[in-house]
């Protein structure tokens, strides 16, 4: 017989991850919800997952490939900003639909019992969703402009994987604050933006001065962009900078984000 | 079996506390005129300081109680006496502030049906998701799906969308799933005042099916008849405090008298009359046959109950006033007119004679209400705010000589035949 004791918990305590396993289903039905709403009503349906990041590499590559002729390390411009669009689209959109997954559901919270990481978790089903569907585009990009793939392409799941932690490490500090400040709805998408330029998505790190390289790759997301288009495309292997950045940033912020959300989980029903 | 495994919820010295803030002004500031600014950032302006004080309240203090496995236990207090703060940490929704609860087996908890259902999914779908939201697994949902269709009654629609639902079959769908829960322990609150009568006879029925498979209940409502026929014991909360546990009958007229200081027999609601666009209510009064307002009722005389009531709209359906009288908490009866007069719009009076020799001595709450047959739409049903007393002469000649209470909800002089 399970026994459930319910008494004041200590400030910090360690997540019950038993817990979210046997809300599997719970998660599962979740996620689905939130993709079949998402396309619900529209007539394209599915079109749109395939055109939300093809349409913006396409443009990218013909204004900074064609017209600003802008250097790409040797590969087809578009290809290269489509590699830099899945993981970063990974990372972000976890961020943009998960961080205020918790105050858009605040019914349920207050309503009833599962393990609240569920929550964030199910939101970022679809952006998983969306990021497994880039995938199948990025295979057909590669046959049609007759790329072939290397030994390195055994890291992409690594890069990808690192992707969406990084990401769920941030998501989950901003879906917590949102609960308490709903500023941090509004500040997060300016913040995406700036973030969004000061990685190399939709131009390469070599136009970066060769003494600015180093701050440059202090960024996190550098590391993220750089290893998935390498094991991709191959051509320049990231640097140890940049790892050692990607891995600090991924560890501090699940670490950060397990420590504020857990720590502020409790209170939520109580405020929301 | 040791003994403590008989006991299904144990809850000790349970509190819990909330901080609530006062905006209030603080006074002048005076180092802004000694020349030091105390301002903490810059735009917190130079006026007056606004000063958050802030002041303990404790939802729930000292609550102590087990709940027998098998057993249905009830929790009823007015409004804001910690019922639903007491569900919402049983059901771990929110956290105690001090003590603990132990509850041994799996819990089910409703504190609302249909939560997480959404609109645009169908009733296929939303029984999934509230399923295992509820805390089922996705193969118990497979094993109870077509039971809970059935229950639902919504066969031909389960793959509409549920806005496309009539809110009698969306909360018929939404209590079908809670219903197939079959947790060890359940948590219930207020659900079953959803739907029409005939719905809420079936989910009583379920309910005491639940109970009756030795499935332990903690049941939270304000309808005192509901808790009187499905509680085996019975907690009263006043102001976040235990004020009495024990049999039902016993918490449930304590709880009734303690209501009874507050309403007497003269309700007048006029300010702020309660209602919707075809009928409001605007209070009522205890009076004799000369119209003159009473303050008690006597056994030997006819009791009149005057209710005034708006006409708003011109309606083919007559309005038909209804008004209930209960004694300790249960139903004694409900008085409706056999036919109605045609009745121009504005407001009228309608008053109600109980004979003399009906009612017994004691107090009796009244509740009134203004009802459409069909469709069946409530007007307005105001509980809770009436009462009166049934006064008699300890000399009657019904009483014989008898000088204790009589016990019962009547007292009708009845003709008896000897031989």
């Amino acid at each position: 017989m399970s026994v459930t004791r319910i008494q004041p918990r200590r400030r910090y305590s360690f997540f019950e991850w038993k817990e979210i396993v046997e809300y599997r289903d719970l998660l599962y039905f979740l996620a689905l919800r939130d993709i079949k709403l998402r396309y619900k009503q529209t007539s394209l349906g599915a079109v749109w997952v395939i055109l939300q990041p093809l349409v913006p590499a396409v443009i990218f590559a013909v204004l900074f490939g064609n017209f600003a002729r802008l250097p790409s390390n040797g590969q087809p411009y578009l290809l290269m900003v489509f590699t830099g669009l899945i993981p970063w689209g990974l990372f972000s959109n976890s961020i943009g639909r998960a961080g205020t997954s918790l105050v858009a559901n605040s019914g349920l919270l207050s309503k009833i019992y599962f393990p609240r990481l569920i929550i964030p978790l199910a939101s970022m089903g679809s952006v998983v969703v969306d990021g497994l569907v880039s995938l199948g585009v990025l295979v057909v990009l590669l046959a049609l402009f007759g790329i072939g793939l290397g030994w390195h392409l055994l890291a992409a799941p690594f890069f990808l994987l690192a992707a969406f932690l990084m990401g769920l490490g941030l998501t989950l500090i901003v879906a917590s604050l949102n609960v308490y400040h709903r500023d941090f709805g509004y500040a997060v998408p300016f913040a995406l933006q700036a973030w969004n330029y000061l990685t190399p998505i939709v131009y390469s790190t070599a136009l970066i001065p060769e003494r600015w390289q180093f701050l440059y790759s202090l960024n996190p997301t550098v590391g993220l962009i750089e290893g998935f288009r390498w094991s991709v495309l191959g051509g320049v292997p990231i640097n140890v900078t940049m790892m050692a950045s990607m891995m600090s940033g991924l560890v501090a912020s699940l670490a950060i984000g397990m420590a504020v959300f857990q720590r502020i989980e409790r209170g939520f029903a109580d405020i929301v | 079996m040791t003994a403590t495994s008989d006991i299904a919820v144990t809850v000790r010295s349970l509190g819990k506390s909330y901080k609530i803030d006062h905006l209030g002004l603080a006074e002048p500031p005076v180092e802004a005129a000694e020349g030091g600014s105390r301002r903490r950032w810059p735009w917190q302006g130079k006026g007056p300081r606004q000063r958050m004080s802030s002041e303990i309240f404790w939802a729930l203090r000292d609550v102590d109680f087990e709940v027998p496995r098998g057993k249905v236990f009830g929790v009823i207090g007015r409004n804001g006496a910690g019922k639903s703060t007491l569900l919402k940490i049983l059901s771990r929704i929110t956290e105690p502030t001090t003590g603990m609860a132990e509850i041994r087996g799996r819990v089910g908890s409703l504190l609302e049906v249909g939560t997480g259902f959404h609109p645009e999914l169908s009733g296929r779908e939303n029984i999934y998701l509230n399923g295992t939201l509820l805390g089922m697994r996705r193969r118990q949902i497979d094993r109870v799906f077509d039971a809970i269709v059935d229950f639902a009654e919504v066969h031909r629609f389960i793959d509409t969308p549920v806005k496309r639902y009539s809110s009698g079959m969306y909360v018929r769908l939404a209590f079908a799933v809670a219903a197939h829960l079959e947790p060890d322990i359940l948590i219930i609150d207020e659900v079953l005042a959803v739907g029409d009568i005939q719905f809420q006879k079936k989910c009583l029925g379920k309910m005491k099916d639940v109970t009756g498979k030795g499935r332990t209940v903690l049941f939270v409502s304000h309808s005192l008849s509901t808790v009187n026929s499905l509680c085996d014991t019975c907690m009263l909360l006043e102001n976040g405090r235990v004020t009495l546990i024990g049999p039902t009958d016993k918490v449930t007229s304590k709880y009734f008298t303690s209501n009874q200081q507050s309403v007497g027999p003269y309700l007048d609601l006029s300010s702020e009359p309660p209602g919707d666009e075809h009928c409001r209510f605007f209070g009522a009064r205890l009076v004799d046959r000369a119209g003159i307002t009473q303050t008690f009722a006597y056994l030997d005389q006819e009791i009149g109950i005057e209710m005034s009531y708006e006409l708003l709209k011109e309606s083919s359906i007559p309005i038909i006033p209804n008004i209930h009288f209960l004694i300790g908490g249960n139903y004694a009866f409900v008085a409706c007119p056999a036919s109605l007069p045609t009745l121009s719009l504005g407001r009228h009076r309608a008053t109600v004679w109980i004979p003399s020799r009906l009612l017994n001595e004691g107090t009796y709450s009244v509740n009134f209400a203004a009802t459409t047959i069909s469709p069946l739409r409530i007007h307005f049903h105001e509980q809770d705010s009436f009462a009166f007393q049934v006064i008699e002469d300890l000399h009657d000649e019904s009483r014989n000589g008898y000088l204790h209470k009589m016990p019962g909800a009547v007292r009708p002089q009845l003709v008896w035949d000897f031989e």
